[in-house]
């Protein structure tokens, strides 16, 4: 079971160390464990891995593509191999390693994709993934999960080790928003309703689920009733919840840091357009553009996914109808 | 080696040779020329140098084989369906909807098989992964990597070799099948690879160059290999696109044969009786 943080304005642990803790804390007791990195383990925090499980690291120098069929081989040979890089080289990058030696050979291989979207910060248009998830999304068998803090980033990496198959997490290498309280426990697959609603279903992934919450009590000031759920899990997206929480709403809405195509919203998209669900959908999120340079602040700003932005194309829809 | 282990290398060769002629016949089509150019290779790996065992081929201390340059794979079964890793009547239904082995090896398909492949130059990363899985586990097993040389091309061998030099990964066993043509023409052609030999030194690996068709020679540089220590270890195979076949090493465009004309049928069956008149010990096969 989860419970919500008591203070959701506090953030917890830089994402980055929580990966580093939680892959560390699973070699304590899984000999199987592999970190491999791909020349970031300084910007990962991986290097701390290097030294405390020297036998259990692999640096793979800036070689994305050999740093995954490594991985691959890695599983061959019984291993459960957690790779790092920015979200961009560990999707798009490397997308035909994933695909064939990871996902077609049924080989395991578990990803963090750091700093997607608007989090890129400094490092720019050319380290931006607005994609990640639609071409994860893609491979078949695939897990494909954005974490909305820390606390939801162990559980995630944790539960990876227990399933073979290709695990897809992004997240932010910084500290971000507290969404859970210590020692919740989630279940893939399935989404997790964090504020009951009457009006309107928004459903967010990754460290916009705070905004979403924001933009949720926001909204109850102009009279507004909003549900929101975390769906951390993109795929395999929870259908049943979706169509269950849509029965009866005003609108649905969608909120991502990633593009409206092919992410959480098409996911949502697809699932209400072959149900038949007579309720709109809006999807926020990136509308075919590439990304830039900035701090996430700015950027987040920039491609419209505040709290704000949220709450006004809500009340725009929301009115239309 | 001793002579009887030779000659039993060599009827090893001609099996594996005569099964690929004659399920690529049956077939209609498939990657003849670099398929007659591992034979030996395979005769040598699966009749000497691997540890294996058929009858349980997830056994836990086997070594491994990475053909990385898949299109070869008709060569591989050949190979396996010899040695009893499955039913040699497997061999006619390659290429069938729902067969176990398909034109590019498969892992979840075909016994012995440990590594998918046929996207070239995934096989190497993969195989520098088995050669990393091995060391961490202290077991001492091998993995064979067998390379094509227009593979080469693929930038992502080369990102694989500086990985294995680097860890000096010699339970990685590089073996690159120098046949020298690629499905468009030569290797010289196509895409220039120089001094192969010379590259794979300059990436830090101990390198050796033996005929491709020469099994006592390869046996050798397998052995040599193994005795490396503190480098990773390279082989070159100065092979023959369509090996074993005079006709189909002359054969302009041999990557993909289809065998749909008098000619074509009519040199394979020279070369099936030829090997078949080898195995049963009524004559010499003629190479070089």
């Amino acid at each position: 079971m989860y419970r919500l943080a008591e203070d959701r304005n506090s953030k917890g642990k830089e994402l980055r160390m929580c990966v580093v803790e939680t892959i560390q804390e699973m070699m304590t007791y899984d000999d199987k464990v592999v970190a491999l990195e791909a020349d970031l383990g300084g910007a990962s925090g991986f290097t701390k891995i290097q030294k405390s499980n020297p036998d259990r690291f692999v640096q793979c120098g800036i070689a994305e593509a050999n740093m995954v069929g490594v991985a691959a081989g890695l599983s061959v040979t019984g291993f459960k191999p957690y790779i790092h890089t920015f979200g961009p080289f560990a999707t798009r990058r490397v997308f035909d390693q994933m695909y064939l030696s990871g996902a077609y050979a049924h080989n395991t291989i578990n990803i963090y994709g750091s700093d997607p979207g608007f989090t890129v910060g400094a490092n720019g248009g050319t380290h931006t993934t607005w994609e990640d998830v639609a071409l994860m999304r893609e491979i078949p068998g695939a897990v494909v999960c954005d974490a909305a803090d820390a606390v939801q980033m162990e559980w995630i990496l944790k539960e990876f080790a227990k399933s073979e198959g290709i695990h897809y997490v992004r997240g932010n290498r910084k500290a971000v928003r507290n969404v859970y309280a210590e020692g919740s426990e989630f279940t893939l697959g399935k989404g997790n309703i964090l504020k009951e609603g009457s009006e309107v279903l928004l459903i967010a992934a990754g460290q916009l689920v705070s905004d979403a919450l924001d933009c949720a009590k926001m909204l109850e000031k102009e009279n507004i009733s909003v549900e929101v759920v975390d769906m951390f899990t993109i795929k395999p997206l929870d259908e049943e919840l979706l169509l269950k929480e849509a029965e009866g709403k005003q609108l649905v809405v969608t909120f991502e840091n990633h593009s409206v195509y092919g992410g959480l919203g098409s996911a949502a998209a697809e699932v209400m357009a072959e149900k038949n669900v007579p309720v709109p959908l809006k999807r926020v999120g990136v509308k075919d553009c590439f990304g830039q340079v900035g701090t996430p602040e700015f950027l987040q700003k920039e491609f419209g996914l505040t709290a704000e932005d949220l709450a006004e194309e809500i009340k725009k829809n929301y009115k239309m109808r | 080696m001793d002579k009887n282990q030779l000659q039993d290398l060599k009827i090893l060769s001609a099996k594996i040779r005569l099964d690929v002629l004659k399920m690529l016949e049956k077939r209609g089509y498939g990657h003849l020329g670099g398929s007659l150019s591992i034979v030996e290779l395979m005769s040598v790996l699966y009749g000497k140098q691997l540890r294996y065992d058929a009858a349980n081929p997830k056994w836990e201390d086997r070594d491994m084989v990475v053909l990385s340059k898949g299109h070869a794979g008709p060569a591989w079964y050949s190979a396996l369906a010899e040695q009893g890793f499955f039913d040699k009547e497997w061999l006619y239904t390659l290429n069938d909807g729902g067969t176990n082995l398909p034109s590019h090896p498969d892992r979840l398909k075909t016994p012995g098989v440990d590594m998918t492949t046929g996207s070239l130059g995934q096989g190497t990363s993969a195989a520098a992964g088995i050669a990393t899985g091995f060391r961490m586990k202290g077991s001492g097993q091998y993995v064979y990597l067998i390379v094509g040389d227009g593979e080469l091309n693929e930038g992502q061998c080369w990102e694989a070799f500086q990985y294995i030099a680097h860890y000096k990964l010699n339970h990685c066993v590089v073996i690159i099948d120098e046949n020298k043509r690629q499905l468009d023409g030569t290797t010289k052609e196509i895409m220039n690879p120089f001094d192969v030999a010379e590259k794979m030194r300059a990436f830090g690996f101990h390198v050796q160059k033996v005929k491709g068709n020469d099994e006592e020679a390869i046996d050798k540089a397998i052995d040599c290999a193994k005795e490396v220590e503190d480098q990773a270890v390279c082989i070159v195979l100065d092979s023959i696109k369509g090996s074993g076949v005079p006709y189909f090493e002359q054969l302009a465009g041999n990557h993909s044969v289809k065998f749909n004309n008098d000619e074509i049928l009519g040199a394979n069956h020279e070369a099936i009786k030829a090997l078949e008149s080898f195995i049963e010990g009524g004559s010499e096969l003629c190479t070089d």
